[in-house]
């Protein structure tokens, strides 16, 4: 069953008084958080599962906010009776630290100056959107949440979460993820940054107020990222190498196949809901995430398997972006280290975008695995 | 509880970290928390992995054959193999990491030279198709049948031996005389391994 309607809300949870300390050392003193909240908080307030998105995600995971049509980007696997069970699990969606539908990020108003940040906002860590989360949970009256779950950078927020604090987390929930980016997925997020820094509307990140916003960079970031997240199959089921509206080539420099077609779509309606400065704080964060490797590992490591803390970690098959290698390291990193871990490779055509669909066996999966931390 | 998983279960010291390559459903890991043991299943199988998954027991989906490098040196007490070595296609491989991840391993084999097995063999002249083994030849999962001195053989050949050995009939009871012609006599047999000193 689908949720209804619902409202994206916002706090702040920083301020001058109590600023939010950064992985980088530097600090935020005004930072405000957009937030969802689906299903209902209980008495114990230990029914709570965090769901952190990815890179282009927002608050909105699931319902509406008025047209029944438009729904959360994680709606197929919230809800009542679904594997993020809103009859008895309060889940709660924020937009990421840097984003740009609601929380603080690089174009928000930098407090000292009047004026956006742009580049002066600090360089984020994996670990800043964790630590505002964490703000976010101890706002709602929570001490721990039963799990912690995302996919892609979302899995990554999840692995952290529990490597970080692992007393405020039973369980956590890693999908499609990685703990370390390939010298390919570095490269993916190069090209797509220098789309848009190379954009002549770039203006140095100084492009809020005057009129310019790199849009031809940030929609071919987009296109070239989409590619990533979808397999050749899929694309190959999805468009084959049919022509734009006629059956026969037209022979030209213009958008003629099928998917040329849906990567500038992609591409056009990315510019109304995303911003360029948001893209590259975010995926530069990705680009640095190594918590394996952090001098604290080890000692992180030791606390979530003392904790007895579980984690489930699932890969597809078709996913290239990041394949089952990826996942099988996080896998094996937390099994040396003792914790108890839950690991499957999910099969799956669609590429790294599995994680979004209902595919039947991964919600089945998550559904147990939720539900059996839940009835101990 | 099938009779076989009973028996291994009381191979198993309380409190143990047990590793089950092949876990099913979880039935033993779930049997074996009872015991105050902390465990971990290996299970490819989507429907038993689920079930396992369901029952709050760790599990992951490897290959025996090629990813038990996921599990660290002495990272268990125990690891326990049930009726699964002959699936495998590289057993030397897989015995060879058992040794390496636990000091010690509860192995459970089917016996190919079991007296069925033997004369169904020596009569008909077609390979054995029984309760033991119940699939033909060209779709079995059992690619690699041994005889019990066969399978003793790779255990002292990947630096083990046999701490205790039980003898079991088709039915999976121990049988009544451990003894007497046992290669013969037993349908299955459930090792206790340890590391040679």
């Amino acid at each position: 069953m689908s949720i209804g309607y619902v409202e994206t809300q916002r706090v702040v949870l920083a301020t001058r008084d109590d600023p939010l300390g950064l992985a980088s050392g530097r600090s935020l003193d005004h930072v405000e958080v957009a937030y969802e909240t689906y299903g209902r908080l209980n008495a114990a307030r230990d029914n709570a599962i965090v769901v952190c998105h990815a890179l282009t995600g927002d608050a909105h995971a699931a319902g509406h906010h008025g047209d029944p049509r438009r729904r959360g980007w994680w709606d197929n696997i919230i809800g009542p009776g679904r594997p993020l069970d809103t009859g008895r699990f309060f889940v709660v969606s924020a937009n990421l630290l840097g984003g740009c539908q609601g929380t603080t990020g690089p174009s928000s108003i930098d407090p000292s100056t009047g004026e956006p940040y742009a580049m002066d906002f600090p360089l984020l860590a994996v670990s800043d959107f964790v630590t505002t989360h964490r703000r976010l949970v101890r706002h709602l009256g929570i001490e721990r949440v039963h799990a912690v779950v995302g996919g892609s950078l979302g899995g990554m927020q999840a692995l952290s979460w529990a490597l970080e604090a692992p007393h405020e987390v039973e369980s956590a929930v890693v999908v499609a993820a990685s703990s370390r980016l390939s010298a390919q997925n570095i490269a993916f997020s190069a090209v797509a940054r220098e789309a848009i820094m190379r954009d002549e509307n770039f203006c140095d990140g100084r492009y809020h107020g005057t009129g310019r916003s790199p849009d031809v960079g940030l929609a071919v970031a987009r296109m070239m990222a989409h590619i990533t997240y979808l397999s050749e199959a899929a694309m190959t089921a999805k468009f084959g190498r049919r022509f734009q509206g006629s059956d026969a080539p037209r022979f030209g420099f213009g958008v003629d196949f099928q998917v040329e077609s849906y990567l500038r779509h992609q591409g056009e309606s990315f510019l109304s809901r995303f911003d360029a400065l948001s893209y590259l704080y975010l995926s530069r964060a990705l680009d640095y995430y190594d918590p394996f490797g952090e001098p604290a590992a080890p000692e992180q490591l030791r606390a979530l398997a003392e904790a007895g803390r579980r984690v489930l970690v699932l890969s597809f098959d078709s996913d290239w972006r990041f394949d089952t290698g990826h996942s099988l390291v996080i896998a094996r990193t937390l099994e040396h280290a003792g914790v108890p871990v839950t690991f499957r490779e999910v099969s799956s055509p669609t590429g790294h975008d599995s994680f979004l669909l209902p595919v039947p066996e991964y919600h089945a999966v998550v559904a147990a695995f939720l539900g059996a931390l839940r009835a101990r | 509880m099938r009779a076989d998983l009973e028996i291994v279960s009381s191979l198993v010291p309380p409190g143990a970290r047990v590793l089950d390559l092949g876990c099913g459903s979880g039935d033993l890991l779930e049997r074996l928390a009872t015991k105050g043991c902390r465990g971990t299943g290996v299970e490819i199988d989507p429907d038993a992995f689920l079930a396992s998954v369901a029952r709050g027991v760790a599990v992951l989906s490897l290959d025996l054959d090629a990813q038990l490098d996921a599990f660290a040196d002495d990272s268990y007490d125990v690891v326990v193999l049930s009726v699964t070595l002959q699936t495998t296609r590289r057993p030397r491989q897989v015995m060879a990491e058992m040794a390496r991840i636990a000091p010690s391993s509860v192995l459970s084999v089917p016996n190919f030279a079991y007296w069925r097995h033997r004369s169904e063999l020596l009569l008909s002249g077609r390979m054995p198709v029984s309760a033991e083994l119940p699939y033909p030849w060209y779709q079995t999962p059992n690619i690699h049948l041994s005889t019990l001195p066969d399978t003793e053989a790779l255990v002292d050949d990947v630096g083990l031996q046999v701490d205790t050995r039980i003898l079991l009939d088709e039915q999976h009871r121990p049988l009544r005389r451990q003894r007497v012609a046992g290669n013969l006599r037993a349908a299955r047999a459930v090792y206790t391994l340890v590391r040679r000193p």
